[in-house]
This record gives structure tokens, sequence and C-alpha cells, in this order.
């Protein structure tokens, strides 16, 4: 693009005209309808886009109000993004999973005037609190199913606002150029999305960030992967992370590369093979679900298969990510690896829809070594990144020829990173937050004298730069005995193990550490089904006998990893329990990224906390879950306690001098 | 569907009077009458062995009763084979899921479609020429089911692979393949759990609403038939002993006498 025009670039309505100019008939966005994908060229997103910003206008949208979006990822939505924008309005994305209750919260707090949603369930959920949304106007929805008989006073598809500003445009010569008007209004100071966090501890936050922010952000990580137009991302993440709101939305409208929404978030696996898409991001629980995935199918293949299918993984796991890296690798080897890539990694990869990821990113918990070396073995550039909506996300993130398990990376371009004295992360960066929403205190809290932002995490920088993260910075605590206790670290370590999906560890200021686990259940499930044990429900399948004796090896697997780290040595898990119910975002247990909320989770499970510590063998515990649809039962169970083999410290190398 | 029907609703669709049916000695149903009218959702309900199924199997021509008369659309019906029916817009699920379990979700809701077929073999060996055109439409048609009833994941999935509560949903679909006007439901929601459950009845619900379709159907889960029906008749040992709204079934104390047994 020629200076001039970067010079003005500063809002997002901005790069959409841009795109729509430079690049018209190139695809902005996709979406599977009808078992059929669906195109809009840049010039189609532009003319909806204004045509939906008029309807918005005629409705009463003016600059400065807040429209919630609410749904999966899908067209009209993004294209809701773009034209409350367009108009100054301020987008609010709001979890779709979220319970009415949450949701209230956030349409309350952020005052929303309009809000976009995806269809009858969102409509119903809002209706549901509409009594408490004073400041709420009207209600437009995607798909209309179901709706037909609702009071459609406040209620309107989104489609017929966007037909009734295509009949502006061609009834009022001057609707156009008040529209060009609205958007040329819009500078980079603007906020241009409130963005919710997902509230680890506490109420979530509405984060502020604004226009030109993003977009300095945004341009510094399209240079630093290259990303062209001629990239695909597939858009599952939900709208709300700043995730998507990043990667998908921003890093689209910059680069101009098209938005593929899938059908439906089941669909995602068969709609990524489909779109082949180039610039991928997941958490790794997703890399997780897929290799389990691969795991229990290897198993059931026949014996060639699984022969090939083992020996090219040694293969793999000896050469693969020497070969990512560039590094010399004798010329034997060099084929023996493109053969493995003809018969298993580039099958396995098609089967994954990677066959054409160019660059991957996982972030927000860490990965496991195996996980993240498998990944990279097959050939897949997968890449850590860290950072958090305050930063809308990158703080950090590792270059092609820099990656490792442990560690997310140097500083992003333009970042400036600084380990405060407690061990806390600060940074400063170019898309960095103005503020919270109505929350002067909080934001003062956050940031420090000299303008840089607490991340509230701790970690420390690797020789080679790299920044490793331990745990959030409250968290980390110590035992009794003055040991530390980091429980985020432990509980990773139980989390590489496929059968186990959740755990969450004690110890602060306690003789030993002991924790809660949570069997995975499709990975333990194949694993009964192989050894004919049977089972009526998860509830029994995660009290087995057989099933605590396979988790007690782990734990004693995981202790006799941190009796080799002279730092945690000394915080190895002495007793462990296998929670009868999974935990779950609707009952609070998890944020709705699904972290654990230690400590509502210590509080609601009381009971079996003291059993942890008191000695006993088993422990009666009843709590209260939370449907779907907002109705509560009962879950009542005896669950119980085993003690788990504690391995003496390895001998520290300082003892030895 | 709801176009190609002249009725309009609260009209009645369908009337049976009077119909026993026997088996040998066996009295499956004596002397029941009842109707339905046009988009409303009709429960029957009954104790095991009541005559509920065979109700509904002699209302889409599969049973044909020894005694009664059965007027659909103002027509009073001749002995007929279920073909007749179905092409008279009446489409149906089973109680136990009857779908071609080696045949993908779509393949089993494209049968739906097939009484709508109209090219002639010879293009359809070929599918060519019109079969094409004719095809396309049919899928079209099929892919809106699919989108309504929110299994676009399982689309290409064989059906034998599902689980129970998707079964029941794929065959839903197979039967709305055939826009009927009435749609026989023979327990749609046994062996679900409660999210199934929910779904289901939402189905149900939109389905009435976005097609204006008649539903009929049995269920064994109360607190769903007395949400969802307009109307309730009550059935035992083959006889109707009770119809009219939810209410007015619960309160009825032959009803509870049933349900609940009498002391004796």
């Amino acid at each position: 693009m020629d200076r001039d025009a970067s010079a003005v670039l500063d809002t997002f309505p901005k790069w959409l005209a841009h795109q729509a100019r430079s690049r018209p008939e190139r695809p902005g966005m996709r979406h599977k309808d009808l078992g059929i994908w669906t195109e809009w060229s840049w010039a189609d997103v532009a003319r909806n886009v204004r045509a939906y910003a008029l309807g918005l206008m005629a409705h009463g949208l003016q600059r400065g109000d807040k429209v919630a979006i609410i749904g999966n990822n899908r067209p009209k939505l993004y294209w809701s993004m773009m034209a409350a924008q367009s108009v100054g309005a301020i987008p609010v994305p709001v979890y779709a999973d979220s319970v009415a209750e949450e949701m209230a919260y956030v349409l309350e707090h952020a005052e929303v005037k309009f809000a976009c949603v995806q269809d009858q369930e969102q409509v119903d959920k809002i209706l549901s609190v509409s009594d408490r949304l004073q400041n709420l106007a009207f209600v437009f929805y995607d798909e209309p199913r179901g709706l037909r008989a609702y009071d459609h006073a406040r209620l309107q598809a989104i489609g017929e606002v966007i037909a009734q500003g295509e009949a502006l445009i061609l009834a009022d010569p001057e609707a156009n150029r008040r529209l060009d008007a609205e958007i040329a209004r819009g500078n980079g100071d603007d906020i241009s999305v409130i963005l919710y966090t997902s509230g680890t501890t506490g109420r979530s936050k509405g984060v502020m960030l604004s226009a030109g922010r993003c977009i300095a952000a945004a341009r510094d990580t399209v240079a630093f992967d290259g990303i062209t137009d001629r990239d695909n991302v597939l858009a599952y993440l939900p709208l709300a992370w700043v995730g998507d709101h990043y990667l998908n939305y921003a890093q689209a409208l910059i680069a101009g590369f098209c938005i593929n929404c899938p059908e439906s978030p089941e669909t995602a696996v068969e709609d990524r093979r489909e779109v082949g898409n180039t610039y991928a991001f997941a958490p790794p629980r997703v890399f997780e679900g897929m290799l389990t995935r691969i795991m229990i199918r290897m198993e059931d293949a026949s014996w060639l298969k699984r022969k090939l299918f083992h020996y090219y993984m040694g293969v793999a796991k000896k050469w693969g990510e020497k070969i990512l890296d560039g590094k010399p690798v004798p010329a034997l080897a060099r084929l023996n690896y493109a053969i493995g890539h003809l018969l298993v990694y580039g099958p396995l990869k098609n089967v994954m829809g990677l066959t054409t990821v160019r660059v991957g990113y996982t972030a927000g918990e860490a990965i496991g070594p195996e996980l993240f070396s498998f990944f990279r073995s097959i050939g897949l550039n997968l890449k850590q990144l860290y950072g958090q909506t305050e930063a809308f996300l990158f703080v950090t993130c590792q270059k092609d020829d820099g990656v490792r398990a442990d560690c997310v990376g140097p500083a992003t371009p333009n970042v400036e990173i600084r380990i405060a004295d407690d061990g806390e992360v600060l940074y400063k960066s170019p898309g960095q937050f103005v503020g919270y929403f109505k929350d002067p205190d909080k934001t003062a809290e956050t940031m420090t004298p000299d303008g840089f932002v607490k991340t509230g995490d701790a970690g420390f920088f690797e020789k080679d730069g790299q920044l490793r993260i331990i745990d959030r910075a409250k968290d980390v605590g110590r035992l009794r005995s003055g040991a530390l206790f980091s429980p985020k670290y432990i509980e990773n370590k139980l989390k590489f193990f496929p059968n186990i999906r959740e755990a969450v560890a004690f110890g602060q200021g306690e003789d030993f550490v002991t924790c809660f686990l949570n069997i995975d259940i499709t990975a333990v499930g194949n694993w009964a089904e192989r050894n004919n044990v049977s089972y009526g429900s998860y509830q029994e399948l995660a009290g087995h006998p057989q099933v605590y004796d396979i988790l007690a090896g782990h734990v004693a697997e995981v202790n006799r990893q941190l009796a080799e780290e002279p730092l945690m040595a000394n915080a190895q898990i002495h007793r462990f329990l296998i929670l009868h119910k999974e935990l779950d975002a609707d009952d609070g247990e998890l944020t709705r990224t699904q972290k654990v909320r230690r400590g509502f989770i210590a509080d609601r499970y009381g009971a079996l906390v003291t059993a942890l510590y008191d000695g006993s063998k088993e422990a009666n515990i009843s709590t209260e879950v939370t449907f779907e649809d907002g109705r509560k039962g009962v879950i009542a169970a005896r669950v119980k306690v085993m003690d788990a083999k504690v391995v003496p410290p390895v001998a520290l190398p300082q003892a030895a001098e | 569907m709801a176009e190609t029907s002249t009725l309009s609703p609260g009209e009645i669709m369908l009337k049976v009077e009077n119909v026993s049916l026997r088996f040998g000695g066996v009295k499956a149903i004596t002397d029941v009458s009842f109707d339905i009218q046009k988009g409303e959702i009709r429960a029957i309900i009954g104790p095991n062995g009541a005559g509920k199924t065979s109700m509904l199997n002699v209302i889409n021509g599969f049973y044909h009763p020894q005694d009664g008369t059965i007027t659909y659309k103002g027509a009073t019906r001749a002995k007929m084979k279920p073909y007749v029916a179905a092409s008279q817009g009446i489409a149906r699920t089973f109680q136990n899921v009857a779908l071609f379990k080696g045949m993908s979700t779509l393949d089993n809701i494209m049968v739906g479609r097939t009484l709508k077929m109209k090219s002639n073999f010879f293009w359809q060996v070929f599918r060519h020429g019109p079969a094409m055109t004719e095809e396309i439409a049919h899928r079209r048609h099929v892919e809106e089911i699919i989108d309504f009833l929110e299994i676009e994941h399982i689309r290409k999935v064989p059906v034998g692979k599902l689980p129970y509560g998707l079964q029941k949903r794929v065959e839903l679909g197979r039967a709305l393949a055939m826009e009927p006007e009435l749609l026989l439901l023979d327990e749609p929601m046994a062996g679900m759990n409660l999210e199934e459950k929910e779904d289901m009845c939402r189905f149900i619900l939109d389905v009435k609403e976005q097609y204006g379709t008649t539903i009929a159907l049995i269920e064994h889960d109360m607190g769903v038939v007395m949400d969802l029906s307009d109307r309730v008749v009550v059935l035992e040992y083959g006889r109707k002993i009770a119809d009219g709204t939810p209410d007015e079934v619960k309160a009825n104390q032959a009803v509870i006498d049933a349900y609940l047994g009498v002391a004796h």
C-alpha cells in the first residue's frame, strides 16, 4: 500500500474500505451453509457492511453506543462488528456459551444498546434477563428459526437490517455520504472494541482496546510471520476471546486474507480440511484432542499400519524437528523421513486438516513437551506465543528457528518486557489496553507508574532470551516447611497424561501437596472398552479401582520428575482423589476459556480437601450442578482418597560440591 | 408442505371413528374415536400395551381395522397400503429406530425424498439430465433439514455408528424430508438423556412453527407430553378413557387410576 493511504488507516472500517479498493475480487469471507461454501469478496463484504451500518443508524445507533455480539463465528456477526465500528459504536463480543446470568452481567455492565446474536437460543437468553438491561433497545438475529412467533417490536433479522440499508442507499443519495463522514470521523484513539476477560478470579472485566493500538499490534505480527492475502484461516475460536479478534478479525482486515466460518462448531475439523487453512491457532487442548483421537484409531488399525506408524514416528522423533529447524541431517535420514512423509506424516496431517498450515501457534496453557514435539516432528511449524487480552494478545512469540516446548519465546517486535522483583512479568506493548471499562481503580492497580502492564504471571528469562512462565504470580505459594509450591506447574505435569483431563493442586501453607484429578472420558473410556471394564456412568468409571491404580502411576511419575528439579522436589503430591464429576464452566469451576478456578473449587469441595489432609480413606460430597438450560440439580457421591508414591529428592549437584 | 393443504388451522384433519382392531382373539383397539386438528400437537398416551402404536399403525394404513372409519382431509379412507398414506402427506418415525444402518445420514434423509422424485429410471441410472437437476433440488431440501436439525457434523457418518439420540434425530429428518402434513412420532424421546430430550422438544416445536406440520406423538415422559401437546388422548387396554387438554387429562380420575392403579 502507498504511504499516504497507510497514514490515515487508523480504524478497522478504513481498512475494510482499503481492502475493498485494493483487492475487491479476493475472497474476504466464506461460510459453509447448507453444505456449500458461500464466498464474499472484499468488495461484497464492504458493500454488505455499509448497508448494515446504514440500517443500524436508521435504528438509532450512535457513536459511542455499545453493541453486543453473541454467537458462533459467522459472517453476519463479523459484519456486525464492522458495521458498529463504521458508525463509531463499540462492539462487545460475549461468549456464546455463557448462561443467561453471566451474559446479563456483561450486557448490563457494558450498557449495551443493541445486541446482534446468532439464533433463538441467544435471543431467549437475552429476553430472559431483559428486565435488567435498561439500555437495550433492539436485538438482531442471524437465524430466524423458531423466532417467527416472537414479538418483533424490538427484534429483527440482520438480513432485514441490511436490506433496509440497501434501500436507503437507493432512495437517498446522501446516505452514502453520511456514512463516509461517520467513517472519516473515527480515529486511532477511538475505543475499537471491549473484550471481557474470562475472569479466572471473580467477575470479568471489560478490557478497552483502541483502534490505533489494535492496528499497530496486528501490523507488527503480520510482518513478523509474513502473512499475506493468500493466507487462509478457519475462524472457530470464540468471538469474545482476544485470540479470535486478533488472529482472525484484525489480521484479516490488515493482511486481506480470507476468514472461513465453519458450518457449526462440531464440523470445524472437517471444514479445516476443506478450506486448507495456512495460518492456524489452537489451544493445547485441541492438539491434545487430535493426538488422542489418532492414537485411539491407530490402536484399531491393522497390524501392518500399526507397525508402519510406530516405526516412522520413531524416525520423526529422531529427525523431524531437526529438519524443520533446518539443522544438518544425514542424507539417508532425510530420505527415510521423506518416505515417512509419503506414508505416514502426510496422510496424518491431511486427516487433521493441517496439510497446508504454514504457521501454527498454540497458547493459553502450557503444552506438554511430547505433544508439542509430536506435531513438530511430523512437519507442522508449531510455535508458542504468550499474551493476554490487556496486551491485545501478543507479548512474546517464538521465531521459526527458535522453538522449544518449555518457553514462550522472546518479546514480540516493539514489545518491552521487564521482570519485577517478585518475579512478575511486566510489559509495554503497541497493542496494550486503554483501561478497564468503568473501573479506573482496577486499571490503576494493573499498571505500574511508568506505564508497564502487570501480567499477574510469574516468570523469568532463560539464557537464550526466551521467557518462561511458571504460574500465576499470586498462586505461587509455599508449603508450611517454606518449600516453593506452584500449583499450575504441578497441574500441567499431570495434565500431560492423556488420561487426566484436569487437575487441581492444593498445598498453600500445608504440610504437603495434594490434588483433585478429572479423568479424560475419551481416553479412559477407550481403555475401559479395551480391557472389558464395564461402567454405567462417568461417576462410576471415575471411581473404578483400576482407574485409581492407573492414575496413581501417573502421579508417581510426576513425583519422580519433580524430585529431579531442585526447586520443586519438596512439592511432590502425597495424596490425591478422582472427582466424581467433570469440572465445568457452567458450574463456575472453570472459566469460559477452560482454566480452573482453584479458590472456588476449594470452597465448593471443602469436604474433599479436608479429607485429603485428615488422612481419611473416603469422603462424602454433594454438589449442586447447573444444567444447560439453567436449571439446577444435585450430584452426590462417595469419593475415595489415595496415597501417592513419593520419591526422595535426587541428590542435588550443589550438595555434592 | 403447509401450502399444499387446503385446511386452515383448527379444522379437523384426521378423524378416527369407532375404530376396533383385533388380531385373532386379541383386541388391540376397541371402539376408539378421536380427531386431530390441523396445526396442533396431539399426544396419545397410556400404559404399556394400551394400543398406542397400533393406533399409529392404523392411521398410516399399516393395519386395517375390522370396524370403524378413518377420515383424512375430508375423505373417508378405504383399505389402503402405507405408501398411499405416505403420498397423501403422512410421515412417521418408529419406536425402535428403523434407519438403514450402513448408509450415511445424508443418504438416509435422501430416502425420504423418494416419493418426490419424478425423473424416470433411465435418467436416474445415469444420474444425468433431468435426474441431476432434480437431485440438486432434493439435496438442497435435505441440506435445509440437516441445518434445521443441527446434524451437519454427522452428514457423512454411517448412522449405525451414531449414538441413539442422534439416530432418532436422523429418523425425524427422514420423516421431514417427505414434507408431511401429518407427522406421527412414536416415542421420539425414548432412551434419551435430559439434554437430548430438551433438544428434541425444541425440534418438535420448531417443526410445528416453521412448517406448520400437524403432529401426533406417543410419549411416556409425562413432563414432555404435558409441556408440548395441545390435546391429549388417553388409551387403556385398547379403549379411550380420556380426551382433552393436558390440564383436563391430568385431573381425570380414570387416568389417575390407570397410571397409579386402583385399590381393590
